[in-house]
């Protein structure tokens, strides 16, 4: 029998494709089912935040990086307002760093649950969508109450909190908090023990611990793998160190030790939010002391003349920030989330840059998904939880 | 570790490397010669009381009019030993700065991205296409002298409603803008 003509076969995926989460294109070439390569294409959400960012002024910058991860768009604006609060030294209230502690945990759980719900709708588990959404409307509830937005409430701000907590927070906040945790038990009843997605999930897609750290997946990529490192408890900021919580671990590395990570990271952050709504009063300081920074109240600049000047000065020029430059990090949902920004002293940043996990992410896509299934890319994709926004900027 | 410290174990390991402290409010800082980056990335990774085993962030800013121009700024994380470090860079306009993407795999797409967005060459780096901006875009958009707001012809579908002369004036307009 005359010998068979076989050749490998190129596969465009994306950019419009329902699993990409946005606009990624790999070209992928295959052998029969099996991949030999994968390359990723990005930059098709590329918007040039870090450019524009460069031309406003710091305080206007919050809702330009917000937009960045807009999953967890919380995190980047806490990033970036720790930035610039260190390069002024600023030290917040303890109710405001409570609140921060919150918010930061409610866009955690926000992301997972879209998480959840896109990566296990993709791989054939449909309805998880529609219960993680459903839970994730209260979350967005708890946004539009605190700021009157939804999705990028930029609520805070560098110095503080853009107003402090209106009527009905706390119990919108508990309302949540009580329900959330059986809704967790119902998600996982419904994949943990699922046969369908365990063999769609386990030993798929497995990275080593060296291989993570090394390709910097540092956030629950890392912690499937085996690694323990977390901001949270390495570095804490804005008073993590007060908190009881655990770093959920797994020593797998693959799909399914990463979607136990992150359940086990929303039971911890309901832990944390249950702790902080406790020690946030009803009312308080909801910003810093400082003048430069926060302008005064309402009641004093429509009596007092220096408070009137101030609060104009504030909000036309803007206040300046000490010459130098900073890198903070923060725990987002997607990982390590740092903000490295260059101040000239002067009213506007020189250089504003977000490290974006979902970068590294794809990255590292092709170490992950070479030598396996093509349906499997799929699985990888949305267990690496990736942002296009967050990767493109 | 401070900064000091960093640089005392650091200095007998790399030779005829002349490093320098930088000022910081948060991690310790380095200036490193651009000739001896790979050797103290290397040591750096490998040396036990140091192991900085996770490249973070490779990015750069660009300081117009200083001279040398740009700062390539490498932030690194050792997990075991709970440590941060900022290495610098300074580069020249047309200067080359050497890859560490054999130090760290994770280097390849952050240095890609500082060449695209400021046109810093990574001398040895396999892959050194633009990754954001797209491939036949001209200029470097970070650097400082780039414009923010560029004026291009708008595209549309429908015919416009314009005379032949404002047609070709605008055309002579639009090209004395592109040269300035």
């Amino acid at each position: 029998m005359a010998e068979l003509r076989t050749e490998t076969m190129t596969v465009n995926m994306g950019p419009q494709h329902p699993s990409t989460h946005g606009v990624l294109r790999l070209v992928l070439e295959l052998d029969g089912e099996l991949i030999q390569s994968a390359t990723p294409t990005i930059g098709y959400l590329h918007t040039g935040i870090e450019k524009t960012a460069e031309q406003k002024k710091w305080q206007q910058v919050i809702p330009l990086v917000e937009r960045m991860d807009y999953l967890g768009a919380q995190s980047n604006s806490l990033a970036y307002a720790l930035c610039v609060e260190k390069l002024l030294g600023l030290e917040m209230p303890q109710r405001v760093r409570d609140i921060r502690v919150l918010i930061a945990e409610l866009q955690r759980l926000s992301s997972h649950l879209i998480w959840l719900g896109t990566h296990s709708m993709e791989i054939g588990a449909v309805s998880m969508l529609f219960y993680a959404i459903r839970e994730r409307e209260l979350l967005l509830n708890i946004n539009e109450l605190l700021a009157g937005f939804r999705f990028f409430p930029s609520y805070i701000r560098i110095g503080g909190l853009r107003e402090d907590l209106p009527r009905g927070f706390h119990e919108a906040v508990n309302a949540f908090l009580s329900r959330f945790p059986k809704k967790i038990d119902e998600y996982e009843g419904l994949l943990t023990k699922n046969d369908i997605y365990l063999r769609r999930t386990e030993g798929v897609g497995v990275v080593s611990q060296e291989d993570a750290l090394a390709w910097g997946l540092v956030g629950p990529i890392a912690r499937a793998a085996g690694s323990d490192y977390d901001v949270r408890k390495y570095f804490p900021y804005t008073g993590y160190e007060t908190y009881d919580f655990d770093v959920p671990r797994a020593t797998e590395g693959d799909v399914f030790a990463r979607y136990r990570v992150r359940m086990q990271e929303m039971r911890e952050s309901v832990k944390i939010c249950l702790q902080a709504i406790e020690r946030i009063t009803p009312s308080g300081a909801w910003a810093c002391d400082d003048t430069r920074v926060v302008p005064p109240p309402k009641d004093k600049v429509y009596t007092e003349m220096e408070a009137l000047i101030q609060h104009f000065l504030i909000y036309s020029q803007g206040f300046t920030v000490p010459a130098g430059d900073a890198y903070v990090p923060v725990e987002g949902p997607r990982g390590e989330h740092g903000t490295y920004v260059v101040s000239d002293g002067t009213n506007r940043p020189w250089r504003v840059k977000m490290r974006a996990p979902s970068l590294m992410a794809i990255q590292a896509l092709p170490t992950l998904v070479e030598g396996g299934l093509i349906a499997d890319v799929v699985a990888v994709i949305g267990s690496n939880d990736v942002v296009m926004g967050d990767c493109d900027r | 570790m401070d900064t000091p410290g960093i640089i005392d174990v650091l200095s007998p390991l790399v030779s005829g490397a002349a490093y320098e402290a930088g000022t910081s409010v948060d991690t310790a800082t380095i200036y490193v010669p651009v000739d001896r980056l790979v050797e103290t990335c290397i040591a750096l990774r490998d040396t036990p009381s140091l192991r900085f085993n996770v490249l973070i962030e490779v990015t750069a800013a660009d300081y117009l009019p200083r001279d040398p121009r740009f700062e390539v700024v490498y932030h690194l994380l050792s997990v075991s030993g709970r440590h941060r470090l900022r290495l610098k860079v300074r580069v020249a306009e047309a200067a080359y700065v050497p890859t560490v993407q054999t130090v760290w795999p994770s280097a390849g797409w952050l240095e890609r991205e500082v060449w695209d967005m400021f046109g810093i060459v990574f001398d040895g780096h396999p892959d050194l296409r633009r990754l954001l901006m797209p491939e036949d875009w001209e200029g470097h958009p970070q650097r400082k002298d780039f414009p923010v707001q560029i004026q291009k012809a708008v595209q549309t579908y429908q015919p416009l409603e314009i005379s032949q002369a404002e047609f070709e004036a605008n055309l002579v307009r639009d090209r004395v803008k592109r040269t300035q």
